[in-house]
């Protein structure tokens, strides 16, 4: 921490050549000095010299290995990759230059996906239950994950501006670049006390939370034991962490704990990397409940780390909201990463990461997503806290009304074979699945989907449909982690904001576009 | 409010003939007083800056009784005398955004010849710093080493993260651990400073004291306000109030706060739509995407455009974003040094000759990725030089406007703008709106077709959040009052305050004597520390010099080239920079940091008669360069004239 020994900067710009010399010298010295202190350097020199004195030309050839050896660690390593090289003279290249068409950057957009555009609502005006679409029309809400209908909540607008007024909007810089404001602080703190956790730490966006976090821990060598129907942004971040990846059966603890087994048995005897068991609470593919009882057991026993991705839960589940571990009745600090979504029921935005403090810490030095990215801006960090403290003082108002719409639901679609519900009765997203009689292309389900949605609408009801991720070309026989292929859905996003009423009535008109749409095609 | 902004913005206009006669006063008056401010006084105002924007006026300088060119300075005046209430306002509203001291402290930034961008001249340090520098992590690697060794023996609790037990394994490697225990630990009090309130001219910074070696911090609750020399706020739209900040409130309250939802799903408002026309029109594109971060743009927009069969060739210094999206897509990557443009050529001649590795089958398309600005470097792309290759080679080039977009140019576009480039010759054009913008988020701008496409198969608009309504407000606000339509005049004012800012900065510093990185024009200052160990004396010291900076070092450079980088704000006036040269200058001295040989700028002015090209042929015929050594008030005498010459 002090500054360097040279007494006056002009002496080194005026150094001329006698000051050079004396440098050097004194380099030269301190080399010297140095080399007398790497352990076994008296050994060598003593080796060298009586070499010498033996046999001037031993040392030669001695020599001549020495510089061969470098010379071989030093080789560049890629040329091995080179020898497919092909060499060419200049106007090969040139002519090679000419001849080569690259293909348009993106494929041109097929009919399909220029439906799928123009059909994307716009809501002219504030989002809620009821929203105004672009073309005039209002429509029952179905299709915003605005779960206790906050998004437009006069109160939280208020404090939102409030902290507009003192905070600004950006924060201007990332969170180690004086991007960190008290809020966000604050924030993290609210979340870490309300799930039971001891640390947390919020990213600036949900979607790339997760594929933050997995790499900042898993990398090359390490295991990750993964439910084959994990999410999109789940399956790139176990990509990028370069990890050996072992899939189970979507939900099935005997295949869990069979790949457990096998992947113990398979690494006996090596040296010992990090393991990870990674699921979601809620699955996004389907809707229904991850076993975690079971999970957190088998972790323990086989001695795993649990990152669990609360995206679709946290909030939501549990009798307070605290998510998936609340559920269970298990405490959160038995799940080693909680990762969740701050935008959808806590209208708020961006992504969270609760864990220990180390893991907590070891992401604010590492976690990509966190360190090369702005902060949040920090009125969505206090409506967060907002939300938080309106939970945890009234956690039934928000989630009984909730689970009450989501049972109307249920049993508003239950009585059509058109249609089954693979969502949870927790699940405020309901998946409806469409049961067309015979097998059909992904194109054709997509359409058929798609002609539930336009229904829908046209009865004034907005839901929503999975959209896929097609595998990129060229990508269709690797790894299957590449796309998102989930089962044919239609998704309807529940609001505790709806009475009874609405929700059989929005219920009933999406059974009948069901039933009209699917019984056509039958 | 608006009104009142926007007439002082024309007063402003109306007197450029006043202006132009007290310059020449000012000129007359700098060389013919010679009374200097005392050192004492300077460090008096120095340390003071909540009373900086009131008490301006009375420091130093001569330039400052002249400012009454400004319209709000002087119908503001009265006002602060008699009511606290005012005064108060006025002091809150300057310390976000600072009152411009003097018409002529502007400047348009573009690039004058319309040719190809030349390289910035590096300069080296003398050699025995390098060796201090190299010598530094020597110690600090054996140091490290030696303390890893007796403490996971002798104080294993401290070492649990780092060793295997009870049959899991480390949860940290220490190898990859190293640099962050050993080095960044012991700098840690000068990273992640927790703030509050407006990241603006001025930044508030939380007190906080460490009294185990930083391993953890307490808070004093003491407030500190400093000059904010380190936020991403170029054009100072990091502001509470203003039209901004009020179209914001009204955006809330008519919206609410989120727009729960994906782009796709039911979170797109009428909001996104207008914002990604107006973003459109801005960067000069014919459509554009708005997502709510501008990380998550980069990593997940190159699965959409490459993949495996595509090759993208990345400049070596591009952001972690980019790195993350390009190894996501599956393409083959590959790297050419940092802006040179040769090396890249090569590359593409091999690649496009040679074809696919093994198979020899032609790429499928081969995107070249660069940034508008590097944030560590300051420097720019050679955009023309990149067009250039584009239209010979055939690639696709995406360009990465973070830093660039509001922040370079006359008309604030960015880099197309600033090198006069047509929009159309770069295919995807990204930026972020979380830096000159003042909100967060990020846009991918290209031909309708494109982005169609992207809406409908683009992870980032399939699933991650629509941005906040009052966020898309702050956008669309600012990006109008850049474009004229907001407050006219103001938007060009703030583009040119940070033009002239950037430029006088990095001269004065290179008169001082420092070796500074990166391009005249470029709102990023860096300026090279070297030693590790000066990146945290530096921070302090300016730290206790109520300044608020960033330094960086490896491994977010390289191992040898510690820094700490400046960025500018139109949010800063010319007092601000002042009171950071004298104090840079202080420092500089006392770290031993000015080390520039010459070369790279700084000189002194040529002598009557001797024109550049005589200069440029003495010294290629090996003539001596002078280093530059200026004393600090000689600087920021000259600063303003010189700033807006060819900088020497
Ligand atoms: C070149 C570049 N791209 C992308 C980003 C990420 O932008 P954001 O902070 O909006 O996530 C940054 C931010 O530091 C950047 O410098």
């Amino acid at each position: 921490m002090t500054s360097s020994p040279l007494s006056s900067p002009s002496q080194i710009f005026n150094m001329d050549y006698q000051d050079a010399l004396a440098l050097l010298v004194t380099i030269r010295d301190m080399a010297i000095v140095q080399f007398h202190r790497i352990p076994g350097s008296a050994i060598l020199t003593r080796y060298i010299k009586m070499s010498y004195q033996h046999d001037p030309a031993r040392s030669v050839i001695e020599l001549c290995l020495v510089i061969f050896a470098i010379q071989y660690l030093l080789a560049p390593k890629y040329s091995t990759q080179k020898k497919n090289f092909v060499k060419l003279r200049p106007d090969e290249v040139d002519e090679l230059i000419e001849d080569w068409t690259p293909e348009p950057l993106v494929a041109p957009l097929t009919e399909f996906e220029q439906e799928q555009i123009d059909k994307t609502p716009v809501i002219a005006g504030p989002t809620g239950t009821k929203v105004k679409l672009t073309n005039g029309r209002t429509v029952t809400n179905l299709a915003s994950t605005n779960f206790f209908n906050l998004a437009n909540q006069p109160a939280l607008a208020e404090s939102a501006i409030t902290t507009l007024r003192t905070y600004g909007v950006g924060p201007c810089g990332p969170p180690g670049f004086y991007g960190t404001q008290d809020v966000h602080v604050d924030c993290e703190q609210d979340i870490a006390e309300f799930i039971g956790s001891e640390a947390c730490i919020i990213y600036a966006q949900a979607f790339s939370t997760i594929s933050a976090v997995i790499p900042a821990f898993a990398k090359r060598g390490d295991i990750i034991v993964v439910d084959e129907k994990v999410n999109f942004a789940t399956q790139k971040a176990l990509q990028l962490s370069r990890s050996t990846i072992r899939w189970y059966k979507h939900n099935d603890m005997d295949d869990l704990e069979k790949v457990l087994k096998k992947v113990e048995r398979e690494f006996r005897g090596r040296e010992l990397t990090r393991r990870f068991i990674v699921t979601e609470a809620l699955f996004e593919d389907g809707g229904d409940v991850a076993d975690l009882g079971t999970i957190v057991k088998l972790k323990f026993q086989y001695k795993y780390r649990l990152i669990l991705d609360e995206t679709n839960s946290f909030g939501v589940v549990g009798e307070t909201g605290r998510g998936l571990t609340e559920y269970y009745n298990l405490p959160a600090t038995d799940v080693d990463m909680i990762v969740g979504t701050l935008a959808t029921t806590f209208v708020g935005g961006g992504g969270f990461c609760c864990g220990s403090k180390e893991i907590v810490h070891h992401q604010r030095i590492s976690g990509l997503a966190y360190v090369f990215s702005a902060a949040l801006p920090a009125m969505l960090a206090t409506t967060v806290s907002e939300i938080i403290k309106m939970l945890r003082e009234n956690p039934e108002n928000f989630i009984t009304p909730l689970r009450e719409n989501i049972k109307t639901f249920h049993a508003a679609l239950a009585k059509t074979d058109t249609l089954t519900i693979t969502s949870s009765l927790i699940n405020p997203t309901i998946s409806i699945q469409l049961n067309g009689k015979r097998e059909m292309s992904n194109d054709e389900q997509d359409r058929l989907a798609q002609d539930v949605v336009d229904e829908c609408l046209a009865n004034g009801v907005l839901v929503t449909r999975v959209k896929r991720i097609a595998l990129p070309a060229g990508m269709s026989k690797g790894p299957k982690w590449f796309g998102w292929n989930p089962a044919m859905v239609v998704k309807v996003y529940v609001s505790s904001g709806f009475s009874k009423k609405d929700c059989e009535k929005a219920g009933s008109v999406i059974r009948s576009a069901v039933t009209k749409v699917v019984g056509k095609k039958r | 409010m608006p009104r009142k902004a926007s007439s002082s913005v024309s007063s402003i206009i109306d007197t450029p003939k006043r202006a132009t006669v007290r310059t020449t006063n000012k000129i007359v008056q700098f060389f013919a007083s010679s009374q200097k401010p005392s050192p004492g006084e300077t460090k008096l105002s120095s340390s003071y800056p909540g009373a900086l924007p009131k008490s301006a006026p009375s420091i130093s300088l001569p330039t400052i009784s002249l400012s009454t060119a400004t319209g709000e300075h002087t119908s503001e005046a009265p006002m602060v005398v008699f009511s606290p209430e005012e005064a108060r306002r006025t002091a809150r509203k300057h310390a976000q955004f600072g009152p411009l001291l003097h018409s002529s402290h502007k400047y348009v930034s573009q690039h004058n010849d319309g040719g190809e961008l030349e390289e910035p001249i590096e300069d080296e340090p003398p050699y025995f710093i390098m060796f201090t520098t190299y010598f530094s992590y020597l110690i600090l690697i054996i140091f490290g080493h030696v303390r890893d060794f007796f403490g996971k023996r002798f104080r294993s609790s401290k070492y649990t993260n780092l060793k295997a037990q009870n049959g899991y394994a480390a949860l940290n490697s220490d190898f990859d651990n190293f640099y962050v225990r050993r080095l960044k630990k012991r700098l840690d009090d000068c990273f992640s400073r927790p703030i509050t309130g407006v990241p603006g001219r001025y930044i508030t910074l939380l007190g906080r004291e460490s009294k185990d070696y930083n391993d953890t911090f307490n808070m004093t609750g003491e407030k500190i306000e400093t000059l904010n020399m380190s936020s991403y706020n170029y054009l100072g739209f990091a502001q509470s109030e203003g039209p901004c900040a009020d179209a914001s409130e009204e955006s809330i309250r008519k919206y609410g706060v989120s727009a729960a939802g994906t782009r796709s799903d039911g979170g797109t408002l009428d909001l996104h739509v207008d914002c990604e026309a107006l973003i459109a029109r801005f960067v000069g594109k014919p459509a554009s995407i708005l997502y709510s971060m501008g990380y998550g743009t980069n990593a997940w927009i190159f699965s959409s455009l490459v993949s495996k069969g595509c090759l993208i060739i990345s400049d070596e210094l591009n952001h972690a974003s980019i790195r993350t999206g390009a190894r996501a897509s599956g393409a083959m990557i590959d790297m050419f040094k940092h802006n040179h443009m040769g090396d890249l050529e090569n590359k593409l001649r091999e690649y496009i000759s040679q074809g696919q590795p093994r198979t020899h089958r032609p790429w499928k398309k081969i995107l070249v990725v660069v940034e508008g600005l590097y944030s560590m470097e300051g420097t720019m792309c050679n955009l023309p030089a990149l067009v250039r290759l584009r239209e010979k080679y055939g690639f696709y080039l995406f360009v990465d406007e973070a830093h660039s977009v509001g922040a370079l140019g006359p008309r604030g576009r960015g880099v197309c703008d600033f090198f006069g480039v047509d929009p159309r010759d770069v295919d995807i054009l990204m930026g972020t709106l979380t830096k000159s913008f003042g909100a967060n988020g990020g846009y991918i701008a290209a031909e309708k077709c494109i982005i169609d496409k992207l809406r409908a198969i683009n992870a980032g608009v399939l699933m991650s959040e629509a941005p906040a309504p009052g966020v898309v407000t702050q956008i669309t606000s600012s990006l109008k009052m850049i474009t004229g339509e907001l407050n006219t005049g103001e938007g060009e004012e703030r583009l040119q305050r940070l033009a002239f800012n950037s430029r006088y900065l990095r001269l004065g510093l290179k008169r001082l004597g420092f070796i500074v990185l990166g391009h005249d024009d470029s709102p990023i200052v860096p300026l090279m520390l070297y030693n590790p160990a000066k990146m945290p004396a530096f921070s302090r010291e300016m730290l206790k010099r109520k300044i608020s900076v960033v330094v960086v070092g490896y491994p977010a450079t390289p191992l040898v080239s510690s820094r700490v980088r400046f960025c500018l704000s139109a949010a800063h006036n010319k007092d601000d920079l002042d009171r950071l040269l004298r104090a840079c200058d202080e420092v500089g001295d006392e770290l031993d940091l000015k080390l520039s040989s010459g070369i790279a700028g700084g000189a002194i002015p040529l002598p009557e008669g001797v024109t550049p090209e005589m200069e440029a042929e003495r010294i290629a015929k090996g003539g001596k360069v002078a280093a530059p050594r200026w004393p600090v008030e000689e600087v920021i005498k000259r600063g303003v004239q010189d700033t807006k010459l060819t900088l020497r």
